[in-house]
């Protein structure tokens, strides 16, 4: 009896110092991964004003926003009308024209291919949208992916107007 | 194994030894019994370790001339090209070093399956070979990287993504391994000092590799158990050592033909444009050596199952030893594994050149073929073959088809009982 109660005691003792072990271990590796993560002057780069008085309908832009491509196109009437046309039921990645684009002009969205991070080629592909050329995904005149290895649709980043001729992204 | 008993001749090396017993180690080592019959296939053991260590030495010089930083590491590179002394030698001999440490360890790899080298009881020497051939390609990979050309930036790019494929903590981790939100300088940093750890662990695998070699001894080309030393072995030096030299020279022959007459016949004309962010390269392909498994990655129309089917075409080799259930060793002896095994170099190859193909009609069509035929081998046909196959007699020593008899009668009787 006596001595199963001794066993027991120093059971809690080692418990207790592999749990303080493992909690001191943990704290002290944290730091080395951490480190890894996006620097304060990576961070510090989080949002980017473009002009966009020059774009003329039809026309795309592509500007660096946090070392990543996006694209910032205008869109003219038939393009809009295509993207807004189609069924819902059609897309892999189901997503209205109207959520993707409040100004309907104007589509903002990151030029990464959401498959393995290329950048998609403007007015190509079967949809006459973007085609990725690694992998060969196809997208629409919104950005929606239809055909192809990637999942889901072309990402659009937080961005505002603010003014008639700049947006901020980010 | 060792000979214990050894004593050093003179009285320092005696000390010596018996403070530090690296003398019977290398005793050890020249007197190691080998197969007498060990093939040419069985050089690239030594031809890789000499791969390794130039790499080593090729790279630690590279390293004290390039500049680890996204606006300098292209330039530096071309640095070492023109001014350096000898600069464009040492690269030329490192990058394409990569591609024939690549093209040894294939042959390599191909030499244990057909002779069966991976099965009982050489399993672990197998497992750490495969654990070795991972780090290789993590090492070349990131090695590629450096330059920060158009084909290093891209190829980064689409590789870490993989990982994004993970589903909840995908991204977070994509942008742990970037240190920012997309491949920059923070990536190449650290690429950097991984690319220059990473050679060590390998060579600290390959002592790993080699003494698990030496508990068992070497596979042989008739796959049968030996006894050792026995009429059947002859010592590592000077026989093997100078088979393994002269096969040494002939590779050095072709090595020195990639440095010399067409140092950038196996890279990609793209990395000699600077890394930019805003242009993927029409057509991005990695390095030869990872095609087929690039191949197997863009079969599959699902992107994480694509990632999942890559990644599971290295780890069923891993459980190789497990998954080929014969218990001949040989393909010399074993008919039907023979074709498959041959099968299955055509497969690898055909999925080599489909990597390299852009991923669209037939070629897709034909990259799914051979993908699912290359899991067909290792998860089908090899488990069935074992009990299916009617292999031919197996020799009962290495002599006996020579002089008739054997050196180990033992083994060799429970071994016909279990085929």
């Amino acid at each position: 009896m006596s001595e199963e109660k001794k066993v027991k005691r120093r059971d809690f003792i080692f418990t207790a110092s592999y749990a303080l072990g493992a909690v001191g271990v943990g704290a002290s590796v944290w730091p080395l991964i951490d480190q890894m993560n996006p620097d304060a002057s990576e961070r510090a780069l989080a949002s980017t004003e473009v002009d966009v008085s020059g774009i003329e309908r039809g026309q795309s832009i592509t500007v660096l926003w946090r070392g990543k491509p996006v694209f910032i196109k205008r869109r003219t009437e038939e393009e809009i009308n295509k993207a807004r046309q189609v069924d819902l039921k059609e897309l892999p990645d189901p997503e209205k024209d109207e959520d993707r684009a409040k100004n309907p002009e104007w589509l903002v969205m990151l030029g990464m291919c959401t498959h393995l991070g290329c950048v998609p080629l403007g007015n190509k592909g079967e949809y006459d949208g973007w085609f990725c050329p690694c992998h060969g995904s196809h997208y629409d005149t919104s950005g929606r992916i239809r055909k192809g290895p990637a999942p889901t649709n072309l990402e659009i980043p937080k961005y505002e107007f603010i003014s008639d001729s700049t947006i901020k992204i980010g | 194994m060792s000979d214990n008993s050894y004593t050093p001749d003179s009285k320092l090396g005696k000390w010596f030894n018996d403070r530090l017993p690296l003398l019977t180690l290398s005793k050890h080592l020249q007197d190691y019994p080998t197969p007498k019959n060990l093939n040419y296939w069985w050089t690239f053991g030594g031809i890789l370790t000499f791969c390794l260590i130039t790499q080593i030495v090729t790279g630690l010089i590279l390293a004290m001339h390039y500049v680890a930083h996204a606006d300098m590491a292209f330039e530096s590179v071309e640095h070492i090209m023109r001014n350096v002394n000898y600069g464009w030698l040492i690269r030329y001999v490192h990058a394409n070093g990569a591609s024939m440490f690549f093209l040894a360890v294939y042959i390599h790899i191909f030499r244990s399956l057909y002779y069966g080298s991976y099965k009982s009881p050489r399993e672990m020497i197998w497992i750490l070979g495969m654990i070795i051939y991972l780090l290789m390609m993590m090492t070349a990979f990131m090695g590629y990287v450096l330059p920060w050309g158009q084909m290093s930036f891209w190829g980064a790019t689409v590789i870490t993504n993989l990982f994004s494929a993970i589903p909840l903590i995908g991204e977070s981790i994509t942008t742990w391994l970037w240190g920012g939100y997309s491949v920059g300088n923070p990536t190449l940093t650290r690429f950097f000092s991984l690319h220059y750890l990473l050679p060590f662990l390998i060579l600290g695998l390959v002592v790993l590799h080699i003494w698990a070699l030496h508990v068992p001894g070497n596979n042989n080309p008739i796959g049968i158990e030996l006894k050792k030393p026995s009429k059947d072995t002859v010592p590592f030096h000077p026989y093997i050592v100078i088979k393994d030299l002269f096969a040494l020279l002939i590779f050095l022959i072709i090595f020195a033909f990639f440095v010399f007459y067409s140092p950038n016949i196996l890279g990609h004309a793209d990395n000699y444009i600077e890394a930019n962010p805003l242009v993927t390269p029409a057509h991005i392909v990695p390095e030869w050596y990872l095609l087929p498994f690039y191949a197997i990655l863009r079969s599959v129309p699902d992107k994480l199952l694509g990632v999942i089917a890559m990644f599971a075409a290295i780890f069923v080799l891993v459980i190789l030893p497990w998954l080929d259930t014969s218990k001949v060793r040989s393909a010399i002896f074993r008919p039907l594994y023979k074709q498959f095994y041959w099968f299955l170099v055509a497969d690898v190859l055909i999925l080599g050149y489909m990597g390299a193909m852009p991923a669209e009609g037939t070629y897709l069509l034909i990259a799914r073929v051979a993908t699912g035929y290359y899991f067909i081998h290792f998860l089908i046909i090899l488990p069935l073959l074992g009990h299916k196959e009617k292999t031919l007699e197996v020799p009962m020593s290495i002599m006996e088809p020579v002089l008739g008899g054997s050196a180990n009668p033992s083994f060799t009787k429970s071994l016909k009982k279990n085929i």
